[in-house]
């Protein structure tokens, strides 16, 4: 063993519906007719709270949710249907103090200016406390909702149709990142002045055009809203493989990684490490957040049964882009350790059952960490970035 | 006179980016923090206006080739302030100008069915129009659309949205958790638009909102605006505040309802409106001559000037006398990304009109600027600004007024404890809200009852 103590661990916790097993909505605890009210989300994210997460993401898309991977379906046994993630964060800031907030962005149908001033504007809402989990889509069906832009059919992630396509949605989507962080630091700091002897409200000097200019789009600038407490809010995503890990490794603050063992963790660590070094980014904090389905019980036996019950009720067994983990937060908590040898350096725990195994994180799974000196006993930190151990970004505008 | 009293309707604008709003008072404080709106909406609530209104830039302000510093610049996201204002309110309507040029229908259309879900009911849209190249540099559309377009995009956009709320009915979801049924309908949400503007179709992901549509307000003036407003809007938010002006502005757009089949009732004429109080209306005179002393400065009467002359005047004295030289007559204009441009129509002849009013006067350049720019509405003491609010109302000039208070985020703060408990003495303003949606307060119906009338009546 080391004679320093490891890492403190950082949790974060997505939300999604009642929960991200297809059959959670059918559990008592679920509340499945409270979903678009704000009082249910409201409930979950003050739980998380409670629990001391870094933060909480909420799921997002531009079209009804599916149990197929790359088209609509016609099911009316899951849940349908979801609010735009970015109000209900900003409904629930005024509701909480601490925890971080960070809404799901689709990038391939949206304006980077539009969503600029809305993180901009959450992070001015809850103190320090945006983020954005930015993602890409490519469903055809999510296309025509828009009609600007049509977007081939594919059948998988794998074929030479299907590399060319992501290749272009996640540049694209880089650009968009680009272009929001620019937007961020478009007002220095100190621009609002408020001279009264010269009458100016601003220094005009401290405002920049970003003057982007891509191959899918360019944004003049400056943001109308002024830059953010946090000047950069979090930006994350979900990466799965070497196109999206580029995504993560040049314009993330956290990256979010599906491994199955703490061997793959250290694979897909060592790939994104190696993607931020060639990226020019090795001297900047980037966290690899580890996703887990959690199914938490008393026992594992329990936890088990749980699941066997849910994938009965859905029809189908429960499978997943992540592990799925059933057993006990002692458990849970051996093999977060574990994960977290391989580079890890957080977690995003997709509870099964909201209001279920969400409670199950921030009243078993924390305690037990914080037994185990893995996990902070109070809030230490203001901002989100100061809850990551990220420093506040100087302005890349900003004369040094 | 056995006519019954008008309710006079009161709603609350969050003072913006323009030199109404003083932010040099030692009162006024910030524009962006979220405690600045929070402070504002509570007032609106407490006072029991309507809604609490929000407008929305989209590029900031540029004169003279440079971003313009005299007056308040910046502000958050609408949407989003909105939805965090509807956690530190229950009842008050939350109205936010969204752009229909630079957004897309089904994104629009789920921002604001989920403020409405979010709020329990109590979102609105003012439906807002733009065109030019300018705003489009921020955007991926660009400046792309012909100004002639910009009402059949405005129209198809709001036509769109509906189609997209309509697309859910209310009784979808079941949530059976025992049968495991959650939806009815397995093509809830389902949707296809072939227009002009938009060609879209699939399946909306938010489920039918209490109010079933946002209340939808259109700001614009032209013969045009008018009639899109007729056609489409529950409010108009308009901007002739005199007795005179106002009565014209009110018969000419609640005549042009009945084309549509509507009834008078079923569009409120709300304009803005600014006011200053003192204890006498001696006092609050002399207080508004001061407020608007602050509002145009020396520099500022300069810019304003070059609004109309359409050139760099910045080596006159705003002390000194008008230009001789007159206002130069371009497609290209000094000032970009402000409305006020637009209203000169000929600048020639206001030029000449000015001239003549300052040698008639005696005034300066900044004299002339505090005199014919945007005055304060209404002026006086408590129970002089409830009357005269009432006379407008009764009158017919308006259906009540979206104030605009010159401080942020206290403004507000006299208006509601002094001259709302006059209108509720008179029996013209509500002691309390009666509903809990914003559609409620301003006396329309559900889009689902309007909907079963119109059958009924057919």
């Amino acid at each position: 063993m080391s004679s320093t103590s490891p890492a403190p661990l950082h949790l974060a916790v997505a939300l999604d519906g009642t929960g991200w097993h297809p059959a959670s909505w059918r559990e008592p605890v679920a509340r499945p007719r409270d979903l678009f009210t704000a009082g249910y989300w409201a409930d979950l994210i003050t739980e998380a709270e409670r629990g001391l997460l870094d933060f909480v993401t909420l799921e997002d898309d531009l079209g009804p949710q599916s149990s197929r991977l790359l088209a609509p379906d016609e099911r009316t046994d899951q849940v349908r249907g979801r609010l735009d993630a970015v109000l209900i964060a900003s409904r629930v800031a005024p509701l909480t103090r601490h925890i971080g907030l960070v809404p799901t962005v689709v990038a391939t149908h949206t304006e980077p200016f539009h969503i600029s001033k809305a993180i901009a504007t959450l992070d001015h809402v809850s103190g320090g406390r945006a983020g954005v989990r930015v993602r890409t889509t490519f469903r055809p069906d999510e296309a025509a909702h828009f009609g600007r832009r049509t977007i081939p059919q594919i059948d998988g992630f794998d074929g030479p149709g299907a590399q060319e396509l992501i290749t272009e949605l996640f540049d694209e989507a880089a650009d968009y990142v680009e272009v929001v962080r620019r937007l961020w630091d478009s007002w220095e700091d100190d621009a609002e002045i408020r001279d009264a002897a010269t009458g100016r409200f601003i220094d005009r000097d401290k405002l920049h055009y970003i003057d982007f200019e891509g191959r899918f789009f360019s944004v003049k600038g400056p943001s109308i809203t002024p830059r953010p407490p946090q000047g950069q809010p979090l930006v994350t995503a979900l990466a799965h493989r070497t196109v999206p890990y580029r995504l993560v490794a040049r314009r993330a603050d956290v990256g979010y990684v599906t491994p199955q063992d703490a061997d793959g963790a250290r694979a897909v660590v060592a790939e994104i490490r190696a993607e931020q070094e060639a990226a020019g980014r090795a001297d900047e904090t980037l966290h690899v957040f580890g996703d887990l389905v959690v199914l938490l019980d008393d026992s594992r036996a329990e936890a088990e049964a749980r699941r066997d019950r849910l994938d009965t009720l859905a029809g189908e067994p429960y499978t997943s882009d992540a592990r799925i983990f059933t057993g006990t937060a002692a458990e849970l908590a051996d093999l977060l350790e574990e994960f977290a040898e391989g580079g890890l350096t957080g977690f995003r725990l997709r509870p099964a059952v909201a209001g279920h195994d969400l409670p199950r994180i921030t009243r078993d799974l924390v305690p037990e960490l914080q037994r185990r000196r893995r996990f902070r006993d109070a809030y230490e930190a203001g901002t989100l970035r100061g809850l990551l151990g990220l420093a506040r970004p100087a302005n890349r505008y900003a004369a040094a | 006179m056995s006519k019954p009293l008008k309710q006079i309707h009161l709603a609350a604008h969050f003072p913006g980016v323009n030199n109404t709003t003083v932010w040099s008072d030692p009162a006024a404080g910030s524009h962006i923090e979220f405690s600045s709106f929070a402070h504002f909406a509570r007032t609106a609530e407490r006072a029991k206006f309507d809604f609490l209104f929000l407008a929305e830039g989209l590029r900031l302000r540029e004169q003279g080739g440079q971003i313009y510093d005299l007056d308040v610049v910046g502000r958050p996201d609408t949407f989003t302030v909105l939805a965090a204002l509807a956690a530190v309110t229950d009842r008050l309507g939350l109205t936010g100008t969204i752009n229909s040029t630079f957004n897309e229908p089904y994104e629009v259309a789920r921002q604001f069915a989920s403020l409405d879900h979010l709020s329990g009911g109590r979102s609105a849209w003012n439906v807002v129009t733009s065109w030019d190249a300018f705003t489009g540099e921020n955007f991926r559309r660009g400046g792309f659309l012909p100004q002639e377009e910009r009402y059949s995009r405005a129209k198809e956009f709001l036509a769109t949205a509906h189609e997209l709320f309509d697309s859910w009915h209310g009784d979808e979801i079941l949530a059976d958790q025992a049968t495991g049924t959650f939806l009815r309908d397995a093509r809830a949400g389902a949707f296809v638009h072939r227009g002009q503007h938009f060609d879209i179709h699939g399946r909306f992901n938010v489920p039918r909102s209490p109010q079933g549509r946002p209340v939808v307000f259109q700001a614009g003036d032209s013969e045009q605006g008018r009639e899109f407003a007729a056609s489409s809007a529950d409010a108009i938010f308009s901007r002739y505040s005199t007795l005179k002006e106002g009565q014209a502005f009110y018969t000419d757009v609640k005549s042009r309802l009945a084309a549509y089949g509507r009834r008078p009732d079923q569009l409120l004429i709300l304009p803005a409106a600014t006011f200053v109080l003192g204890d006498t209306d001696q006092e609050a005179a002399e207080l508004a001559r001061e407020v608007r002393r602050q509002q145009v400065s020396g520099a500022t009467a300069i810019k304003h000037l070059e609004f109309v002359w359409n050139r760099d005047l910045s080596a006159y004295d705003p002390e000194g006398p008008l230009p001789d030289v007159d206002p130069v007559v371009a497609e290209e204009h000094i000032s970009r990304g402000r409305a006020q441009v637009r209203m000169y129509r000929d600048p020639v002849a206001i030029a000449r009109e000015w001239r003549q009013l300052a040698e008639a006067n005696k005034w300066s350049i900044r004299d002339l600027v505090i005199h014919t720019g945007n005055r304060q509405t209404f002026i006086g003491s408590p129970a002089t600004v409830a009357r005269t609010i009432n006379d407008f109302v009764q009158a017919d000039a308006s259906d009540g007024f979206i104030l605009v208070p010159h401080i942020t985020p206290g403004g507000l703060d006299p208006f509601a404890d002094k001259v709302v408990p006059l209108l509720q003495e008179q029996g013209v303003f509500r002691a309390d809200y009666e509903g809990t949606t914003l559609r409620d307060h301003l006396g329309l119906a559900h889009p689902d009852e309007a909907r079963a009338a119109e059958r009924a009546a057919s």
